[in-house]
């Protein structure tokens, strides 16, 4: 298991050689990109913050469950903070597995605990202004499911 | 007893700074963390609805008792990825 949290522009390279492993017949690689609109209205850039101490706790963990959850050989996960420029990635999620299916599901899913669970915040800029978005409520841990 | 307090976001903006203490009566729980906030710094009030805690850089329910000395970062919905 591979994580970062870093401002610096993510490259996957470093996370391909992390997960790769000999029994691997798959490595799926997701980028989240920055793009340019949002709710019909023009995106300049995004600021991302983040809690750093609890954020990479909080990566680690998703990616153990996936571990638990699927049977995968292994995966690394990188998120950027800071300000991101349209095009840059902020999120790189890379799973190796020995057939393709698991590697798809599992980096899926990765994605989605990250944007349940993970301390970390995106501000967008428009024209004239900017907001931070309206995220998920985290969830008391006795409230969340196993 | 003196509690270290965290924000981010929207919260971090709102206060114009991104931790600050509080002081609160011995065996206090996590949730009065979000009332002393809301007190002392009411434009925090509205921002405060929905966040959740973490004490110690650890997520933790609101009924948890503090200590002296726990950072409390107070943390609104979140938006990664």
């Amino acid at each position: 298991v591979f994580v970062q949290l870093t401002s610096e522009p993510l490259t996957p390279d470093a996370l391909i050689q992390a997960v790769r492993t000999d029994a691997s017949g798959a490595v799926t690689l997701f980028f989240g990109v920055v793009r340019n609109h949002n709710e019909g209205r023009g995106v300049l850039y995004l600021e991302y913050d983040a809690y750093p101490e609890l954020a990479e706790r909080q990566l680690r963990a998703v990616a153990e469950e996936m571990l638990g959850r699927y049977p995968i050989d292994d995966i690394a996960i990188a998120h950027r903070t800071g300000r991101i420029e349209i095009g840059e990635t902020s999120l790189l999620v890379a799973v190796s597995s020995a057939h393709r299916a698991e590697a798809f599901e599992a980096c899926l899913a990765a994605v989605d605990r990250i944007k349940e669970t993970v301390p970390i915040w995106k501000k967008e800029f428009w024209e004239g202004g900017g907001a931070w978005l309206d995220g998920k409520p985290m969830t008391a841990p006795a409230e969340r499911p196993a | 007893m003196r509690i270290q307090v965290r924000l981010f976001a929207a919260l971090a903006e709102a206060a114009g700074r991104r931790s600050l203490s509080l002081d609160l009566p011995r065996d206090s729980r996590v949730w009065q963390v979000r009332d002393a906030l809301a007190l002392e710094h009411p434009r925090l009030e509205p921002l405060c609805a929905r966040v959740a805690f973490a004490v110690n850089a650890e997520y933790v329910d609101a009924d948890q008792v503090l200590h002296e000395g726990d950072e409390v970062a107070v943390i609104p919905p979140v938006s990664g990825g």
